[in-house]
């Protein structure tokens, strides 16, 4: 589904991001670790033709990505604040994401029913914009309107940051079942491996900017990764 | 302390984004602070013997019946324009300061403004004048005096009535009555503040009052502001109720009203943005001091036609020149979702478009003055749709200014938006139908001119989607370095 070759990043001299090589296959659940600073966020952006590549290119279902815009209609993410349109209710964001890709208010209303658990009562019909939320519950909308319109390729960045403990476990399963759909592709970058072992079946690590691990999860790989990092 | 305090807003001010911009904008913002130096100081210097040239009545009587007004409009603008530095304060609350301190750091920060400052150059020379015309050296120093403290008691109560938009619209309109009826020769209020005013002169001791007011203002502002030195009290940001709207209307309008729908909720829900109303309706009302001998030189035809073009365009002027910026905070979706620049731009224009024929409407009232100068306003208003709608746009391109949609106070604070390209821009904005119909009346007559700036406005509608794949083309160059300056936030 993504190929990326010979990619890097460079900014005033410093190579932020280089990739010479990686391949996701359509349907993978892609976790991507690191440190601060190791390039997730450089890649995720590139991802999104938000940044201009300086060397090589990424493509996405055979499309050059800072080429055409055609990778928008089966592409979504969430990425940070910019994402949300702070003037809006969710419901009207969700409906505004929904007509971006061709659902119009009852597909976006039905789809919304399988996400009450995951939102807890504190999304829906409270009468906020999204500027007033809460830094957790803004996230909550923004990786759901991340879901609407059935996107082959889903893209979250640090998804579980900032949710409390219930909505982490509730947002694991929602992946999960994600990543069980071969048709998703989805990339997900956090700070904490177990989340990110729990949730992908493939793991790569960035440090600097380089790829420095890529594993298939398996009962190992979070003492594996643990010790990497403590290194 | 002070001396800490001090260099913390020294460091604020040579850091801040807009100070960091190129050189060529700092020199424009020097030109722009220093214009209104010198017109106030000309205002202060020159309208004494103005007042005296053209009308009959005492100079001074006069300034001090009219200074009222004056002080209003004063508060008009700071309400508008003026930031209460209340945002800077949270970092230092929890640090060893008293809150008197603090209280009292921000509030003598607040006197310094330039709100404040701009006055002393229309202020001074005036005083000097009154001197030079042998006006009583201790009355003239009283009054000036009582005019600093008015203008820091109008500066206080501006921090006192910020938020709060129904104490500030009640006092505009309780004033506009009294101009009215003030206009109408009904009822003069201007009769009762003069003998205050013109007091301060006259009889020495009545400084009392102002400097005593200014006390008290500034006790009272003291204590409101220490009460609610808390996250969340005053310095907590206040949420509005939320209602959902959906504008089903617009859903038959397909992708255009998806985005006419945001547009629209932009516009209702975001103070900044609703500052464009305010200037398109102000706007509205701008012909009416041309031809009506109001401003001598707007008599001029030519000038007509400038009056005529800001008479419907006023929206396109204040919104159309930011249309990126209005989507700064949430520029990253709009580029990444399932959007093509084509239809983001296009919705654009036809917001322009729409709201310009509205305007168009509305100004059906200046048939009053005779039919010619509604056509006049007709006509623009076609040059409007027609060229200047893709020019603000393409301005657009390259305003790259984040806009923060929470406060409208930043009007005129965006100075990066004031770069070269866009100012160059204004020339087929405005001079090109200016000389069109110059043209027209030298060789022919009036209507031919007209003609001219119509025929220019119908060929750019004609040209609609050859231009669209320019500008299109444009923004798309633009795209990586719009992204990159909209996440610098102030």
């Amino acid at each position: 589904m993504i190929q990326v070759k010979n990619l890097t990043k460079t900014y005033n001299g410093t190579t932020v991001l280089n990739i010479t090589n990686l391949d996701i296959p359509k349907g993978q659940s892609f976790g991507l670790v690191g440190n601060n600073g190791a390039g997730k966020t450089t890649f995720f952006s590139l991802l999104l033709d938000l940044i201009q590549p300086s060397t090589g290119m990424i493509t996405s279902n055979s499309i050059q990505i800072s080429q055409s815009e055609k990778w928008k209609p089966f592409t979504s993410a969430f990425i940070d604040e910019s994402f949300l349109i702070g003037y809006l209710t969710p419901e009207e964001y969700f409906y505004f994401i929904g007509e971006l890709r061709g659902w119009n208010k009852a597909d976006v209303d039905s789809f919304l029913v399988k996400y009450e658990d995951f939102f807890n009562g504190e999304i829906l019909k409270n009468k906020k914009y999204l500027r007033d939320l809460s830094k957790g519950n803004s996230k909550k909308v923004g990786i759901v309107a991340a879901l609407i319109g059935e996107p082959e390729v889903i893209i979250l960045d640090e998804p579980f940051a900032n949710l409390d403990p219930t909505t982490q476990i509730r947002l694991k399963k929602i992946i999960k079942e994600l990543a069980d759909d071969t048709n998703v592709t989805i990339l997900v970058s956090s700070h904490d491996l177990q989340h990110t072992v729990e949730v992908s079946n493939r793991i790569v690590a960035l440090q600097k900017g380089e790829v420095v691990l890529d594993l298939v999860p398996s009962s190992e790989t979070l003492k594996e990764l643990e010790a990497f990092f403590a290194a | 302390m002070i001396k800490r305090f001090l260099s913390l807003e020294w460091k604020s001010f040579i850091r801040s984004a807009s100070f960091q911009a190129n050189l060529a904008i700092k020199i424009l913002m020097i030109f722009g602070a220093l214009y209104f130096m010198v017109m106030f100081l000309a205002l202060g210097a020159g309208s004494y013997y103005i007042i005296e040239k053209a009308t009959e009545s005492e100079p001074f009587q006069l300034i001090n019946r009219f200074i009222l007004y004056y002080f209003v409009c004063d508060l008009v603008f700071r309400f508008f324009l003026q930031k209460t530095p209340v945002m800077n304060i949270r970092p230092l609350l929890y640090i060893n300061i008293k809150k008197d301190t603090i209280v009292n750091y921000t509030l003598g920060k607040s006197a310094l403004s330039f709100f404040n400052i701009m006055h002393l150059f229309f202020f001074i020379p005036l005083a000097v004048v009154l001197l030079i015309e042998g006006f009583d050296v201790l009355g003239v120093i009283t009054w000036l005096v009582g005019m600093i403290a008015m203008v820091l008691i109008i500066n206080f109560l501006n921090i006192l009535i910020d938020k709060k938009d129904a104490v500030f619209y009640a006092v505009v309109v309780i004033f506009a009555v009294l101009g009215a009826l003030h206009y109408y020769d009904l009822f003069d209020a201007t009769n009762y503040t003069v003998l205050f005013f013109k007091g301060l002169y006259d009889y020495v001791w009545m400084v009392i009052v102002p400097i005593a007011t200014l006390i008290l203002v500034y006790k009272i502002v003291h204590s409101f502001f220490k009460s609610n030195l808390y996250l969340d009290a005053g310095l907590s940001t206040t949420h509005d109720i939320a209602k959902t709207q959906n504008f089903e209307w617009l859903d038959q309008f397909g992708t255009l009203g998806t985005f006419l729908k945001n547009d629209i909720r932009l516009i209702t829900r975001n103070k900044r943005a609703k500052s464009v109303i305010i200037m398109s309706v102000l706007f509205l009302f701008y012909g009416l001091l041309f031809g009506s001998g109001a401003i001598e030189v707007y008599d001029g035809p030519v000038w007509q036609v400038f009056g005529g073009i800001f008479v419907t365009g006023g929206f396109m002027f204040s919104f159309g020149q930011f249309v990126p910026s209005w989507d700064s905070s949430y520029y990253n979706l709009m580029m990444s979702q399932n959007i093509q620049y084509r239809e983001y731009l296009s919705s654009k224009w036809w917001l322009m478009v729409i709201v310009t024929l509205i305007a168009a409407v509305c100004a059906s009232f200046y048939l009053y003055f005779g039919w010619q100068s509604y056509l006049l306003i007709l006509v623009t208003a076609v040059y409007n749709i027609g060229i200047n709608a893709y020019i603000v746009l393409l301005a657009g391109a390259f305003t790259k200014t984040p806009i923060d949609l929470m406060s409208n106070k930043n009007a005129f604070g965006d100075k990066k938006a004031f770069n070269f390209k866009t100012l160059l821009l204004v020339i087929p904005q405005i001079l090109v139908p200016l000389g069109l119909y110059y043209l027209g009346i030298l060789f022919f007559d009036e209507v031919i001119g007209l003609g001219f700036i119509a025929l220019a406005g119908i060929l750019g509608f004609a040209f609609k989607s050859k231009v669209f794949n320019w500008i299109e083309n444009i923004y798309k160059t633009q795209k990586y370095e719009t992204i990159a300056a909209y996440k610098q936030k102030n």
